[in-house]
């Protein structure tokens, strides 16, 4: 019990009075990422039970690791196939003097691969995590809440739906705008009406358009321009697809993840693999993710119903849009985040399906958005409480003709 | 005098009609991408407060309760006309980027809003005092918001470059976003974060207080 003793010799000064009394929040989290809290309900009801707010987002945050390794893995293997097909040597950037160290760029080298992606993973997550700390310190010094690991979702998360080429700064600012408009301006942790890293990738969307979408970015190597599925079914329907460098692209390679795109959302099946993990300790809404497929289904098959002549999206078939672009992972890991969806169990339901709706709608009718789910769950965020309280309304109101209240 | 100084200064930080009583916000998202236009708007707006309030506080005894708001209006009204003409003669291209935005000078409701709560109570001389205090509060938060969105938007204030852009070969990438209008709102909620955080008592009272934590040792 040396560590439990370091701390408890520490903690008389940063208790008030102290003299580190400013910075108790991060002596807070220090302490309690190695021991359980000592604040226990004293008051009824009690609930024993081991899920507290820290393992829940401990678990999202692990389940979150399936779409980033897969990630790092894929944007390597995109990147290094780009670069063979272009005959080029390189990346060509400051990246290439970390991955010449280490491999080389073969496009069949799971290493090479992995390095590649390292490469560009890992300095945009030290980034994202140590900016976002850094605003996340700063409330929790100033205005006395604790510093909680709801931080470590929303930077990971983050970090995985944001393009790979993405240059650092923009990075840093995204997470800067998600954490402080997105969620302290509200409160902090548990106030937010909106998601936090969701809201950070909006912000860049709008403010570096050219940065965040188009045919450029999908890949890390510089000079390389492909479109992404979506981009090319919005213009060409489903016949147009084909993978970055050319060649056919598969409905099992769009599932596995053999294609470009943010950094992790390309795979559905490591996404799958996480959602797995979530719905297995429960600490995802299955009825939230059901919703977003539904509606996604239900939508996509009513398009094909209705056809057009002259938008080719229309007829394209909900298995594509399932795997195409960022539909899982905004379903799995952006949609069940338990602050600003819905409450009740039916308003789940409600919530699920507006998301699935409004994202088939923006990808097949709006010829500027390509991709819709991160919009779409934006937008639903916003009714998530409306629903709630029409669902509450619509409880009391049958409960009164039954004759019980 | 001392009345007179409070009155056209306490609308700048201590009761601002944008940043405290949250009124003209729609004009302040609307025409704040360029600071040149802005400064138009401004002048033009705080023109019309001050000779509105000023004739509405004329004849205010004069006025029938029951139909002063249409009186008002007829006042404001002309008022607008006026320096909507007086624009178009003297400032056509300017008049043209603020397109109906100086017509809709009618409905912004700082105008309506001093006419009702000041200038049917107070003499004219003073009333023209708050009208030009109420529209240089006006300004203050435009001009904060046009400089903002203008220099990060693009690059420039007034029309100068300060920073080069990457398209003209320099080293500042222009913020897409600052030049849509819905920065605006950012940036008059953080401007009215810094008030507040500097001026507490403009801070509303809440409407309800969360609990905090029990610790074990309080609590047994």
């Amino acid at each position: 019990m040396g560590l439990r003793r370091v701390l408890d010799d520490l903690e008389p000064h940063f208790k008030k009075g102290g003299k580190y009394e400013s910075l108790y929040a991060l002596y807070e989290a220090v302490d309690t990422i190695f021991y359980s809290p000592s604040k226990v309900t004293v008051a009824q009801p009690h609930v024993r039970d081991g899920i507290d707010l820290k393992r829940v987002m401990i678990t999202v945050w692990i389940a979150a690791f399936f779409p980033m390794f897969y990630g790092m893995y894929n944007l390597g293997f995109q990147a290094n196939s780009a670069i063979v097909s272009m005959g080029l040597e390189s990346g060509g950037d400051w990246h290439e003097s970390i991955i010449s160290l280490l491999a080389g760029h073969d496009p069949g080298s799971i290493w090479d691969n992995v390095v590649y992606g390292a490469a560009y993973y890992i300095p945009i997550y030290i980034v994202v995590f140590a900016v976002g700390g850094f605003w996340e310190v700063l409330f929790a010094a100033k205005r006395g809440h604790e510093i909680n690991e709801g931080f470590f979702v929303t930077s990971i998360l983050f970090t995985l739906i944001v393009p790979p080429d993405i240059p650092l700064w923009q990075a840093a600012l995204g997470i800067s705008f998600g954490i402080v408009v997105g969620k302290e301006v509200f409160g902090g942790t548990g106030k937010n009406f909106l998601n936090p890293a969701l809201t950070g990738r909006a912000f860049l969307y709008f403010a570096y358009a050219p940065n965040m979408s188009g045919d450029a970015v999908w890949t890390a190597v510089d000079g390389f321009s492909g479109a992404t599925a979506l981009s090319q079914i919005a213009s060409g329907g489903l016949p147009a697809i084909a993978s970055a460098t050319g060649a056919e692209l598969t409905w099992m390679d769009a599932f596995l993840g053999q294609m470009q795109g943010s950094i992790g959302e390309t795979s559905t099946l490591a996404i799958l693999m996480g959602a797995c993990l979530l719905l297995l300790t429960r600490i995802a809404s299955w009825r939230i993710m059901l919703g977003v497929f539904l509606g996604m289904v239900g939508m996509s098959l009513l398009f094909n119903m209705i056809g057009s002549d002259t938008n080719p999206a229309f007829a394209t078939p909900w298995y594509w849009h399932f795997v195409l672009g960022g539909f899982a992972f905004g379903m799995v890991y952006m949609a069940t985040d338990p602050v600003s969806a819905s409450m009740t169990n039916t308003g789940k339901w409600l919530f699920g399906a507006l998301i699935g709706v409004m994202t088939v709608l923006i990808r097949v009718v709006n010829p500027a958005y390509p991709e819709g789910i991160m919009l779409a769950i934006l937008f639903a965020n916003l009714f998530a409480p409306l629903i709630d309280y029409f669902v509450v309304k619509a409880n009391i109101a049958r409960r009164r003709l039954r004759g019980v209240l | 005098m001392a009345n007179a100084k409070k009155v056209v200064l306490n609308p700048l930080l201590d009761n601002n009609p944008i940043a405290l009583q949250i009124l003209g916000v729609c004009s302040a998202l609307a025409v704040t991408t360029q600071l040149s236009v802005t400064l138009v708007m401004c002048v033009a707006l705080t023109t019309v407060v001050a000779f509105s309030n000023m004739f509405i506080s004329m004849i205010r005894h004069h006025m029938p309760s029951s139909i002063r708001i249409i009186i008002q209006m007829t006042i404001i009204a002309s008022l607008v006309i006026a320096v909507d003409q007086f624009l178009q003669a003297f400032a056509y291209e300017i008049s043209k980027s603020l397109s109906v935005f100086v017509g809709l000078i009618i409905t912004n409701c700082i105008v309506m809003g001093r006419a009702e709560a000041f200038a049917m109570k107070n003499p004219p001389f003073i009333s023209f005092l708050d009208g030009v205090g109420n529209g240089l509060g006006y300004s203050l938060v435009l001009i904060v918001v046009a400089s903002v969105r203008e220099l990060f938007g693009s690059g420039s204030l007034l029309g100068y470059q300060i920073l080069p852009l990457v398209e003209n070969g320099g080293w500042y990438q222009g913020n897409g976003l600052m030049l849509l209008s819905p920065s605006a709102f950012f940036i008059i909620g953080f401007f009215i974060w810094a008030l507040r955080a500097a001026k507490k008592e403009q801070v509303e009272t809440r409407e309800f207080r969360m609990a905090g934590h029990t610790e074990a040792e309080e609590a047994v």
